[in-house]
């Protein structure tokens, strides 16, 4: 055992020599490889058909003008159609009210969301699991059936709204709340808003959690109230996860259609991009121009992504792509 | 129980590192062997071929003397103990320990396998555990229960992957002796990978020192200690570490910056045709002048130096000196600390005194140096020039034989029943 | 000391009971209104004046049943394999993710990303027009496929975090211990990836159920037609009679699995939805 300097000389002088070696395990690393395309493909292609195709196929049918009405009649526009969409006052109208919308629920769902992951991240335990419980019902329920029950409560013929708000100022029995851009936007955001900030407040719970607990008694040592423990050491240490959270809720946000087409169809200058792209193809029949306000609409997507991505640094896949 | 045989192993990756590099160990019947070494130097990589875990590239892999590199881990019979103990989280600590058990499903029947399973807790001290979930235990525990699932399998060794590193100190110490006595009772050859020196210097029969894949030095502690092959073996083992001192050899003494050291010839001959070597002092080759025997004061070198300060410990103290090396030493010294993964080598030295001395910080002071004890390394190739190949073996020798002793006198105690 | 508990219990069960008013209103709004009589409706009160179960016979056996029932077993029906597919394929490619080392795998997670966040309503058209053409318009292929859209990529998303967090090193201590490959997988993998597989089949479920945009775009008749789009095109008993009874006794009917699968699975639903979204 007392030769293992020379051990350890000859192995740095053999180890040059070898060149099988590694041949041999490019064959593991080959195979390893092989079988994670294996088992991610088929999701992958399934992803990639499921959408990549179809958008494609917009914006190839996006060229012509052509009607399901009167298919014979199908013919190459090239650009024409987005130049009737975005010569029409109704498209910047739908899309003002899209970016309006996006913007109120984002905003209100952060500080409402924020709110309740406090409750929920600092609630005694004997509460903590019924708090759980209760904001994952509205996460959990269909959006049409979210739209149905603000909408009858607001409704003025099976509504109760009314009734009991009438000592405010500009309410009474007669006030129809879906009669008005105003007020039928008021209760489509409403149901928006309860809808979707479970999810947002359980993002920014989890950023929560992982803020360590010493940070914020450091500064309660250092002798910072609970608003400057707040804005100076919470909320900074929860950037990413704030971002991400309105990140993700803004673009799903812009794509609202389910309350508006359930509480008033588009009436009454409500109507949002999701809405016209659906009434012009399925209601209208019109491919060429309704797949062109779907290339828009996805457009306008990957521009909020670039700009999020670009301008504020939310960092979506973050590390998660490697190995941990 | 079993002989395993590494023979020239090599790991090579796909980017053609070779993280294990032409590794050759014998490990005897029943010994105990630690592969330690800083992180990255391929222990760990090692450890996981023997156990089927890592593919090995070349070389052979030998158990009782059958070739058994392309065997499944499964029929290698080997047990081992993970870091993070590898608890199934969803079965109780009984059906933990249950389940090797059960996987060699037709030849253990249910009643066996509780009896194995209810033996094997008496003798760890889980029976009143048996019900719990793994959550549920504390970290000492844990640790007992991934050692019973390698005792109830009978195997042929077991194999530690730095099992005490997720433990507190105080509980490392206790597990440290709990797996000494265990592995002595049963008799089992065993490897134990860890970065820790005390467990390597207290557990290991022999101790196979490892740097960048490559087996530096493989002997007893003892002679590790004292007669290391190398720089780093030198360094690495011993805490506080081996002082290394920039000298210049003179034909009867070494000029080094604590003033000129006389050394006996046959060292310094040693080192003969070399501007510069290193001395390695350990800390405690050194003492307060004032309080060494009249007897021992011959074999050293009494000289005066300031130390920067001092750190009274109660049984001893440490006293630092400080030292400005020349930019290649400098580089040397930085070098070698990164390969033990440890912090910047400060400049500086070491010394051990009795705890009686009244020698402190800021104030020369007369010390003393023991010379025999010297080794000097080349600077450039590392080796320890002063290496007395025979005596380490000796050490060796003499480990070996205390080896077996024990281990016959553990087996003589198990023929005699003990009461309780 | 005493006081401040039982002050900080006072505070607790105030803030419970606003949280629980926020969740909760507007489900006991519906219910309420679905136990009301059609002349009751016009009430302008919260409550009904008395409690009738007219409307959920309507719906269940009366003259709404083919309609509601056979759209029921649609969105019962389609939800379920839709999500068992997505579940199934999710689970194959994130133990790709978590466990293998292959190029393309930064690719797969960011495609999953742009998915998800993919308006659903551009993809909607091409479909209609390809669906007609190749006869999958109004049929449960036809809404199945779509839906993967939906569910599949926030499973792989969820489940990647999931099985991230698996120790797979026990798979390695089971071969130690005896295993075949096989046995590591199916004794020490399966009972830790379960738990999380299951949480995602039913964020997937919730997703899928939820589905509007398609339901109404690619169906036209009871064929197919998911409960969320037969509500929006629900008709009165008769043409003259608001159908706002028979829709709330519907909505109240498609909640209880929802209700229920949050009651049984809150735990499991919050670390899902909140582990998809932490990074590591």
């Amino acid at each position: 055992m007392s030769t293992s300097t020379k051990t350890a000389a000859s192995a740095a002088a053999r180890s040059t020599g070898r060149s099988a070696a590694p041949a041999r395990y490019s064959e593991r690393v080959r195979a390893e490889r092989r079988l994670g395309w294996l088992l991610a493909g088929p999701a992958f292609v399934v992803m990639l058909a499921v959408t990549a195709y179809p958008i494609l196929q917009a914006a190839y049918d996006s060229l012509f003008n052509y009607r399901l009405t009167a298919p014979g009649e199908r013919s190459f526009v090239g650009l024409g159609n987005y130049g009737v969409i975005l010569t029409d006052d109704l498209f910047w109208r739908d899309l003002g009210v899209t970016v309006l919308i996006t913007v109120v629920t984002v905003l209100v769902e952060l500080v409402l969301g924020f709110a309740l992951a406090l409750v929920m991240h600092k609630a005694l335990k004997s509460v903590r699991g019924l708090l759980r419980t209760a904001i994952l019902v509205p996460y959990g329920i269909i959006t049409v059936v979210s739209a149905f029950a603000w909408f009858y409560a607001f409704d003025i013929n099976s509504g109760y709204v009314n009734n009991w708000f009438g000592w405010l100022p500009g309410i009474d029995q007669d006030l129809n709340w879906f009669a008005d851009t105003g007020t039928a936007l008021f209760v489509i955001i409403a149901s928006e808003i309860w809808k979707t900030t479970p999810f947002i407040s359980l993002l920014l719970l989890a950023g929560l959690a992982q803020v360590p607990d010493e940070l914020n008694e450091a500064a309660l040592v250092d002798g910072a109230t609970w608003w400057e423990r707040m804005r100076r050491v919470i909320l900074p240490n929860m950037k990413a996860a704030i971002m991400v959270a309105v990140l993700f809720r803004a673009l799903d946000a812009f794509r609202i259609f389910d309350n508006v087409f359930i509480m008033t169809g588009g009436a009454y200058g409500t109507e949002v991009l999701s809405l016209l792209a659906y009434r012009t193809s399925i209601g209208r029949l019109e491919i060429g121009l309704g797949s062109a306000v779907s290339v828009v609409l996805f457009i306008c997507v990957l521009l909020i992504c670039f700009i999020a991505i670009k301008l504020f640094k939310v960092d979506l896949a973050g590390a998660r792509g490697g190995k941990s | 129980m079993a002989s395993i045989t590494l023979r020239n192993l090599v790991k090579q990756y796909g980017d053609g590192f070779p993280a294990v590099n032409d590794v050759s160990i014998d490990i005897a019947d029943g010994e105990f062997i630690i592969l330690v070494g800083p992180s990255g130097c391929g222990k760990s990589t090692l450890l996981r071929m023997i156990v089927g875990l890592e593919d090995i590239t070349s070389g052979d892999l030998l158990i009782n003397g059958e070739r058994v590199n392309e065997k499944a881990p499964r029929e290698r019979n080997l047990a081992m103990v993970f870091q993070n103990y590898a608890l199934y989280p969803h079965l109780t600590v009984f059906e933990n320990i249950a389940f090797p058990l059960r996987l060699a499903k037709h030849r253990h029947s249910e009643e066996e396998i509780r009896r194995m399973v209810t033996e094997a807790a008496r003798t760890l001290e889980l029976t009143d555990h048996l019900e719990r979930k793994p959550a549920n235990l504390s970290g000492g525990q844990r640790q007992r229960v991934a050692m019973g699932r390698a005792i109830v399998r009978k195997a042929d060794a077991f194999l530690f992957d730095e099992p005490l590193s997720n433990l507190d100190a105080k509980l490392r110490g206790q597990m440290r002796s709990e797996i000494s006595q265990m592995q002595r009772r049963l008799g089992v050859t065993s490897v134990y990978v860890t970065h820790d020196q005390t467990e390597a210097m207290t557990l290991g029969d022999r101790v196979a020192v490892l740097k960048k894949g490559v087996l530096q030095q493989i002997a007893s502690p003892r002679e590790l200690y004292e007669q290391p092959v190398n720089l780093f073996v030198a360094g690495f083992i011993g805490s506080p570490s081996m002082n290394f001192l920039p000298a210049a050899v003179e034909p009867d003494r070494l000029r080094t910056p604590v003033g000129d050291i006389p050394l006996a010839a046959d060292k310094l001959r040693a080192a003969a045709g070399r501007q510069v070597v290193l001395a390695g002092i350990r800390p405690e080759y050194f003492e307060d002048a004032a309080l060494v025997d009249e007897a021992k004061r011959g074999h050293g070198y009494a000289f005066t130096a300031e130390l920067t300060h001092s750190e009274w410990l109660g049984n001893e103290q440490y006293g630092y000196i400080s030292f400005d090396p020349s930019p290649e030493i400098r580089r040397l010294l930085e070098n070698l600390a990164r390969d033990m993964d440890a912090e910047e080598l400060r400049p500086q030295i070491v010394v051990t005194l009795d705890a009686a001395s009244r020698i402190r910080g800021g104030r020369p002071a007369q010390l003393w140096v023991d010379t025999r004890r010297v080794h000097l390394f080349d600077p450039e190739t590392g080796l320890n020039l002063t290496r007395d190949a025979e005596a380490g073996q000796a050490l060796t020798a003499e480990a070996e034989a205390a080896r077996k002793e024990e281990i016959n006198l553990a087996r003589e105690r198990q023929r005699v029943p003990v009461q309780g | 000391m005493k006081t401040s508990a039982g002050r900080e219990r006072a505070i607790w069960a105030a803030i419970a009971i606003l949280v629980l008013l926020y969740a909760l209103f507007p489900v006991a709004s519906i219910f309420a209104t679905s136990f009301k009589q059609p002349s009751d409706l016009t009430s302008g009160k919260f409550l009904p004046t008395e409690w009738v179960t007219d409307n959920y016979e309507q719906i269940l056996v009366g003259n709404a049943q083919g309609l509601f029932l056979s759209a029921l077993w649609n969105s019962v029906g389609i939800a379920l394999i839709a999500t068992f597919i997505a579940v199934v394929l999710a689970t194959l490619c994130a133990y790709a993710i978590a466990r293998l080392d292959f190029p393309g795998k930064r690719l797969v997670l960011t495609t999953a990303l742009a998915v998800s966040i993919f308006p659903v309503i551009s993809i909607v058209t091409p479909l209609f027009n390809l669906w007609r053409s190749i006869g999958l318009y109004d049929t449960w292929p036809g809404l199945i496929i779509p839906y993967l859209s939906l569910t599949l990529p926030i499973s792989i998303w969820t489940l990647a975090a999931f099985f991230r967090q698996i120790p797979w090193e026990l798979e390695q201590a089971a071969q130690v211990d005896g295993a075949t490959t096989w046995q590591a997988f199916r004794k020490a993998i399966v009972p830790l990836a379960a738990p999380g597989v299951f949480t995602t089949a039913i964020i997937a479920f919730f997703i899928a159920w939820n589905d509007f945009v398609y339901g109404i775009s690619l169906t036209s008749t009871e064929a197919a037609r998911p409960v969320p789009a037969a509500l929006a095109f629900f008709t009165g008993a008769s043409q003259f009679e608001a159908p706002t009874g028979a829709i709330s006794a519907a909505a109240i009917i498609v909640t209880i699995p929802v209700v229920l699968l949050v009651v049984l699975f809150q735990r499991q639903i919050v670390s899902g939805l909140t582990q998809g979204a932490v990074k590591g």
